[in-house]
């Protein structure tokens, strides 16, 4: 823990000899995920709903989705970049050295423009939460409490399994993106509105209806009372992906030179 | 021209070589494309009298999208150019006794037309035998075909043209993240790539549709879908026209404005 926080301050610094351009991209994450909200804005203003949830329901459910992808992403993103590490051998360093893998390849980046994305999840989550009509219960506030941390789990898994595939592939894989950005973009409406079949997608292989459309239900007074303890099932997928990583690990053959 | 034509060929041929990232692009594109379809069937069983196309011509306009995806992406910029203007390898390229921007810009249309051939193919050809609200529909007659692949090929230019101003303006800013991302942003908003442009407002829509924007995929793909025609139809070309005249001056004057001051990064 203590040699992330020396990781941390060192990007720090150096993100910090390039303040203007640094700015400019806080503002350009803040507004990337801004359209996203925008979009949803205009297109309710046409429908005032989707399957069943309105706009301040679903403005609830997209800054959780939100929060808990930022959540991750400001921890995990380092996986984000981790084939050219593989490809140009810089993981035989990684290996060498005598601490946890991951920490290392964890504090070899650590972007911090993505500060932009976080503000803007916290002004939605926020949002949402001041235009919802929801009673609030300390079983209610629990629940988002859960969302979060299991959200945060499974994404942080997405971006784990992404880069062990790399120790196979070598090559990043693009459609790796489906599943990490596109669950971002798509979680933003509950994910029972795509279709039985993601919905089933999403609740057995892939554990995003967990964290996300089961609880909301909860919050909503429209599911079970045992929904609001699946997001702590769904960080149970987090353990697959460890065990990949650890397999990709003992695979690895170095390449590079 | 021909020394341009000969970059064209280049580049053309060497995106061709990229096949395992053109599947990948594929499958990437073909998934997303049916998130996107199955969130407008959503919006369309809510309330179809509040949808502002046909939700065939919606689905056709999807697929359209994503086949077309590397023509008028505007964050598939070149980091090769921003890195040369960072690293000061500009230095060679000046040497050449050609035009940077022209140059540049048969490369970017060279770079985006080689990824759409090989990624189209087989994402229209699946699209094609995807039953009928869902799949992928025929134009509704032969003009209409053929005006949309005019206006395809408009639209790249228009896309070009605003990502070449881009690479242009880190002439003077230097560090291109920023202007990079901030422009990117507002592209993929107002061109209609978050949500297609007949979904906005009518108000902000008839503001939309006159910007350089608008010119950019949003004219091909309606067109392909039927949901532009007529007169509109020829409008929208003729200002796609416009766009990219405008575009394309003014960033052969701020491209002139550079070569007098620039200085070559790194040594």
């Amino acid at each position: 823990m203590r040699l992330y926080g020396k990781f941390f301050m060192m990007h720090l610094k150096s993100i910090m000899e390039y303040k203007t351009s640094f700015f400019l991209s806080c503002i350009g994450q803040f507004l990337v995920s801004f359209n996203v909200f925008l979009g949803m804005y205009f297109m309710f203003q046409r429908f005032n709903n989707v399957s069943g949830f309105t706009y301040e329901e679903v403005l609830l459910c997209f800054g959780i989705t939100l929060m808990e992808f930022s959540l991750a992403e400001s921890v995990a993103r380092g996986f984000d970049t981790f084939d050219s590490m593989v490809k140009q051998g810089d993981f035989d360093r990684v290996l060498v050295r005598p601490r946890n893998e991951i920490l290392q390849v964890l504090g070899s980046r650590i972007e911090f423009s993505r500060i932009g994305r976080i503000l803007q999840a916290v002004v939605m989550f926020s949002y949402g939460f001041a235009v919802s009509s929801v009673r609030w219960t300390l079983g209610k506030v629990l629940t988002v409490l859960f969302m979060l941390m299991g959200g945060t789990i499974v994404f942080c898994g997405i971006f784990l399994l992404y880069a062990s595939l790399c120790f196979f592939t070598i090559e990043g894989l693009e459609f790796v993106n489906i599943f990490t950005d596109g669950a971002r973009e798509y979680g933003k409406y509950p994910v029972c509105i795509y279709g039985k079949r993601v919905l089933l997608f999403c609740t057995f292989v892939i554990p995003y209806g967990l964290i996300q459309y089961y609880p909301l239900l909860y919050l909503l007074d429209r599911g079970k009372p045992y929904y609001c303890l699946l997001p702590a099932a769904a960080s149970l997928f987090f353990f697959p992906c460890l065990f990949f990583w650890k397999l990709g690990v003992r695979h690895y053959t170095s390449c590079g030179s | 021209m021909k020394k341009y034509l000969a970059f064209f060929r280049l580049r053309f041929s060497m995106g061709l070589q990229y096949r395992t990232a053109a599947l990948a692009g594929i499958i990437t594109q073909f998934a997303w494309a049916i998130m996107e379809i199955l969130m407008f069937r959503a919006f369309y069983q809510a309330d179809a009298s509040s949808f502002p196309m046909t939700f065939q011509a919606a689905c056709s306009y999807v697929w359209m999208q994503q086949a077309f995806l590397a023509l008028f992406m505007a964050w598939m910029m070149e980091n090769e150019i921003f890195d040369s203007i960072v690293n000061g390898n500009i230095a060679y390229e000046l040497c050449r006794p050609v035009n940077v921007y022209h140059m540049w810009f048969a490369r970017s249309l060279a770079n985006r037309f080689s990824k759409a051939v090989l990624r189209c193919l087989p994402i229209l050809l699946a699209a094609a035998f995807i039953p009928a609200p869902y799949g992928l529909m025929l134009p509704e007659s032969p003009g209409a075909f053929f005006l949309f692949l005019f206006t395809l090929f408009m639209g790249t230019g228009v896309t070009v043209a605003f990502c070449m101003l881009v690479y242009m303006i880190s002439f003077f800013t230097l560090s291109p993240q920023g202007i990079r991302m901030v422009s990117v942003s507002v592209v993929e908003f107002l061109s209609g790539a978050t949500i297609p442009l007949p979904f906005f407002p009518d108000q902000v829509r008839s503001i939309l549709e006159l910007l350089p924007f608008a010119s950019m995929q949003n004219v091909p793909l309606r067109i392909y879908s039927g949901d532009l025609c007529g007169t509109a139809a020829w409008q929208a070309a003729g200002l796609q026209l416009f766009w990219l005249f405008a575009l394309f001056s003014l960033g052969r004057i701020i491209d002139a404005l550079a070569m007098k001051k620039i200085t070559v990064q790194g040594g």
